[in-house]
């Protein structure tokens, strides 16, 4: 893995980079490169309150905020930040002001790479509307001054369309601090991490390469 | 949240009639409903901190629920709900919650803003 500057992972819910971003966000802290994580909503409307609910739709943003802040714990991050948007209305933002908090934070930063999701190829409305906000923000910088894109796709036509990702990166170093920041999200997780133990147990090849395999596209212009 | 007592909620949308209420009201699939099924036709709404006033409410149905406002010029509903809780601020927070306790509706009645 390529040593960065900083990097900047921008995702609009908490635990959007549990499964596919938090070992390289690992990765990149022991490495001692200052990684910035933006989150910009809460998950209010995440739809598992536990079985049987421990949360309401109205206590689930302050728990998912607190294991969010403790999912960063896990990975050693400390420069979390909140937006405070809500959870699927990010599409029905102003797209020129979120494009400018975009800009404002990267100018700020400097990052070398930002990671986030791929416009097109994420899936959830916000995902995308995400996703089309920061390749714009990067899209109006000077090309040669351009910080690296590195994206997550996975609805069912990314491979057919946009080919197979060009970035891998084996977090197996980091896998234990990437399953405890997987469970912090307890709320959203926990069901099935539940069905992991035995196949952990196993050493089941797929569920291990799930884990240990991070996947990334690189956006070009 | 608790599964549904409709007579204690009955007692409780009793509690709010003919005051200004703020509502929350939303139904869902989920965003990844067509990702997991391309024939799933995904379908919601959502109203957060309509300010209303209803004439009288009523809760009725065997498990899941119904509940219906009715409002001087109009109606408000909701169905499928099967949990609830009276939360620490006095708000009713019923919600319809799938077989692996997915939330698929919600309506909520308070007499301040929700945050
Ligand atoms: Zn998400």
């Amino acid at each position: 893995m390529e040593k960065e500057r900083q990097v900047l992972v921008i995702f609009p819910h908490p635990d959007d980079e549990a499964f596919g971003v938090s070992g390289t966000i690992a990765l990149h802290i022991e490495n001692n490169t200052p990684v910035t994580y933006i989150c910009m909503t809460l998950g209010e409307m995440g739809r598992n309150l536990g079985n049987p609910p421990f949360a309401t739709r109205e206590s689930l943003p302050k728990i998912r905020k607190k294991e969010l802040q403790d999912a960063a714990d896990a990975l050693g991050l400390t420069d979390l930040r909140m937006w405070g948007l809500r959870d699927k209305t990010v599409e029905f933002e102003d797209d020129d002001k979120l494009t400018e908090k975009i800009s404002e934070a990267i100018q700020e930063l400097n990052p070398s790479l930002i990671i986030s999701f791929y416009p097109g190829y994420s899936v959830h409305p916000d995902h995308e509307a995400c996703a089309r906000a920061v390749v714009r923000a990067v899209g109006q910088i000077e090309e040669t001054k351009r910080p690296k894109l590195n994206l997550v796709a996975f609805a069912n036509n990314s491979i057919a369309e946009i080919g197979e990702p060009d970035i891998l990166h084996d977090i197996t170093a980091v896998e234990d601090k990437k399953i405890a920041s997987i469970k912090a999200h307890r709320s959203q997780t926990e069901s099935m991490v539940a069905t992991w133990a035995e196949k952990m147990k196993n050493q089941d090849p797929t569920l291990l390469n799930a884990i240990r395999r991070e996947r990334f596209w690189t956006y070009k212009f | 949240m608790k599964p549904i007592e409709p007579t204690d909620v009955q007692r409780v949308i009793d509690g709010f009639a003919n005051k200004d209420i703020y509502l929350h009201l939303e139904t869902t699939n989920g965003a990844y409903a067509t990702h997991n099924n391309e024939d799933f036709f995904s379908a919601g709404a959502y109203i957060r901190n309509a300010l209303v006033r209803y004439q009288h409410g009523k809760i009725i149905g065997d498990n899941p629920y119904r509940i219906g406002l009715k409002l001087d010029i109009g109606w408000i509903y909701a169905e499928g709900l099967n949990h609830y809780e009276v939360d620490e601020q006095g708000r009713l927070l019923t919600a319809g919650l799938d077989s692996t306790g997915k939330l698929a509706v919600a309506l909520q009645i308070s007499t301040k803003p929700f945050e």
